[in-house]
């Protein structure tokens, strides 16, 4: 079976400085699994998914791979149709659930307004649709929260809304960029189960991007492990957790806080780990450099 | 209840504004060199009739009499008497009113709609040449004053190609079959298009004038709220649904962009009517700039005073309306 993404050799550069963000990163995610994007702030996890979505920042250029959706590549294809595609078949369920509901309308719309608009659907069927979203993300009283503004509601609720949206098409893929990061840490463990769940009973394949390894054991079957936007390991879950591969892998492993010794458990990554990813890199970039200069 | 209170609050303050400026207004132009009486009586007039018609108009009492005086007839709605028209001053004013309203609030429309052009322009196409040349108008359009816009727009529209009246509101000519001031209005409301169409003849050019400046200043700040706008969340987010540029800077970004625009938009606009009284008297537009100039020539201090009055008034309506719209627009607001 073939993996309904896969991203091959993507690279990402800074426009103008030529800085690379992303380093030959293939990632490939069958259809109705959780892959987890695991690295340190900056090390390009969010990128990639922005990356599959178009929403790159405009001083972001991706400079060479394919991302095959379904088998089409997204990246040559008309900047419309591929907007389309990803509207239809796609979602982003985002970081901060505060940001990302716009202040000046209600609620409602803003999960239908995708059906409406783009796949044509009519008003009261997707508003239907809304709420039987908002009953499934566990919300009471769907019709009078569809009514109201996001700032008459919590973040908690506003994230149980954003997860709602981005099911509402019924997509085949869905990127979850650190959606509990920005959460209290009570409301954070019900947000990832309701996302599990929810990822369970619409088998959506699912780009999980992440600082937190545990928060990846709890809902992924993979993981890619990402240090500089290079993905220094990838593996299954289980055979990650019994072995890491690679020695920064195990670094972040140790490095996970465990609630039984919080303070003995911190450690931080060590210098001579970080040395020998820091030369994979260069040797990385070394090649690279060569190779586009070269033909 | 709370609401009630707002606007009573809303009230007094308003009373609060319209006394100082009257207070303020009556002292300087009384302070100032010239007065009325020179103006009124020829060269040869003895000692004795200047006394004489400095009583006629109080004029030989104190300054805090006088303005005394002036207060209790205003409450009782009397402004006094224009000296050089010898008419009731609320009457003169009334009368003219009108003629500025429509002159600015289409100037008004004018900028909203050239401004606003401007911003969806350059946002659509930022970081591209499209951007750059609106910038380049919008610097021109704010470097530039209204009454050297006025000029401009004569030379081309009055001399070069005389498509547009340069003088005056409306053809004398015409029979115009009104029953208030306001021409332009009455015209639609009446369906005599042809009236409207030679009003707007003769206002196009000073509310283009007017217009530039404030089309120019809204253009570049909204195009600046806009930009910031279409980085959030909320844009991002949008973008993945599928909808394409133009739709998601008018659907998710555009009202959120314009509310800082509406505060500053409120405080321009009152500068836009502050510019009538020069355009007016540039294009001979008969309306209430035109009549203070006059009134200030002629050191009519009634007159004077009550037009001041009325700007007074103009300037707080606007600030309430902004107010109003925004939080018409404005959903936290609206709650809260």
């Amino acid at each position: 079976m073939s993996a309904y993404l896969e991203i091959r050799n993507l690279s990402a550069v800074v426009r103008g400085t030529g800085e690379r963000l992303l380093r030959g990163v293939s990632i490939a995610l069958e259809a109705g699994h959780v892959t987890g994007l695991v690295g340190e702030s900056g090390a390009g996890k969010s990128m990639i998914g922005k990356a599959v979505l178009g929403i790159l920042p405009t001083a972001v250029e991706v400079v060479e791979g394919e991302i095959l959706l379904d088998g089409q590549d997204l990246l040559r294809m008309p900047p419309d149709r591929r907007r389309r595609l990803i509207g239809a078949t796609a979602a982003l369920i985002p970081q901060d659930p505060l940001t990302a509901l716009n202040p000046s309308h209600r609620v409602g719309p803003q999960i239908t307004d995708r059906l409406v608009d783009i796949l044509g659907w009519s008003r009261a069927d997707a508003e239907a649709r809304a709420q039987a979203l908002l009953d499934e993300v566990h919300i009471a009283e769907p019709a009078r929260v569809m009514k109201s503004y996001p700032h008459e509601l919590s973040g908690g609720m506003r994230q149980r809304i954003l997860i709602a949206a981005a099911f509402a098409a019924e997509p085949r893929l869905i990127v979850a960029d650190e959606p509990t990061t920005a959460l209290d840490v009570t409301v954070q463990k019900q947000i990832l189960r309701l996302i599990a769940e929810m990822q369970a009973r619409h088998g959506t394949a699912m780009l999980f991007v992440t600082h937190d390894l545990g928060v990846v054991s709890k809902i992924c079957q993979d993981l890619a492990v990402l240090y500089a936007g290079k993905v220094v390991e990838q593996a299954a879950m289980r055979d990650f957790f019994r072995a890491p591969a690679h020695p920064y892998s195990r670094a972040l492993l140790a490095a996970t806080p465990q609630y039984t010794d919080p303070t003995g458990s911190l450690r931080p990554v060590e210098r001579d780990v970080l040395d020998t990813v820091e030369a994979e890199i260069a040797a990385d970039d070394r090649e690279w450099r060569n190779g586009q200069a070269g033909p | 209840m709370q609401f009630l209170r707002a606007i009573l609050l809303r009230l007094a303050t308003t009373a609060v504004t319209l006394f100082g400026a009257a207070l303020i207004v009556f002292v300087v132009v009384r302070v100032v060199p010239g007065n009325p009486i020179a103006m009124m009586l020829p060269p040869n007039a003895t000692e004795d009739d200047v006394a004489r018609l400095r009583a006629l108009y109080g004029l030989d009492k104190s300054i805090m009499e006088q303005f005394v005086i002036w207060l209790g007839g205003v409450v009782q709605g009397d402004f006094g008497t224009s000296i050089s028209l010898r008419r009731p001053v609320a009457e003169l004013v009334l009368g003219r009113l009108p003629a500025t309203l429509e002159l600015s609030i289409l100037a008004l429309i004018l900028a909203v709609a050239l401004g606003g052009a401007m911003a969806l322009l350059g946002t659509r196409w930022r970081g591209r040449r499209t951007e750059a040349a609106v910038d380049v108008a919008n610097g021109v359009g704010m470097s530039v004053p209204d009454f050297l816009w006025g000029l401009l727009l004569i030379l081309l529209f009055g001399v070069l190609w005389p498509l547009f009246h340069i003088s005056g509101r409306v053809s004398p000519q015409l029979d115009l079959p009104f029953s208030t001031n306001f021409y332009l209005f009455e015209s639609l409301l009446r369906l005599r298009f042809d009236i409207t169409a030679d009003l707007l003849a003769h206002m196009f050019m000073p509310s283009v004038a007017l217009a530039l400046p404030l089309a120019a200043i809204i253009g570049q700040l909204l195009k600046q709220s806009l930009k910031e706008t279409m980085g959030l969340d909320y844009v991002t987010l949008a973008r993945t649904k599928g909808y394409g540029e133009t739709r998601v800077i008018l659907r998710e970004a555009l009202r959120n962009a314009v509310l800082p625009t509406l505060t500053l938009v409120g405080v321009q606009f009152t500068f836009l009517i502050g510019g009538t009284v020069i355009i007016e008297r540039l294009f001979s537009y008969e309306g209430l700039g035109n009549m203070a100039i006059d009134a200030v020539i002629n050191r009519d201090l009634p007159l004077i005073q009550g037009i001041v009055i009325v700007f007074a008034a103009l300037f707080t309506a606007v600030n309430l309306v902004v107010d109003l719209t925004y939080a018409a627009l404005n959903p936290r607001l609206r709650h809260a």
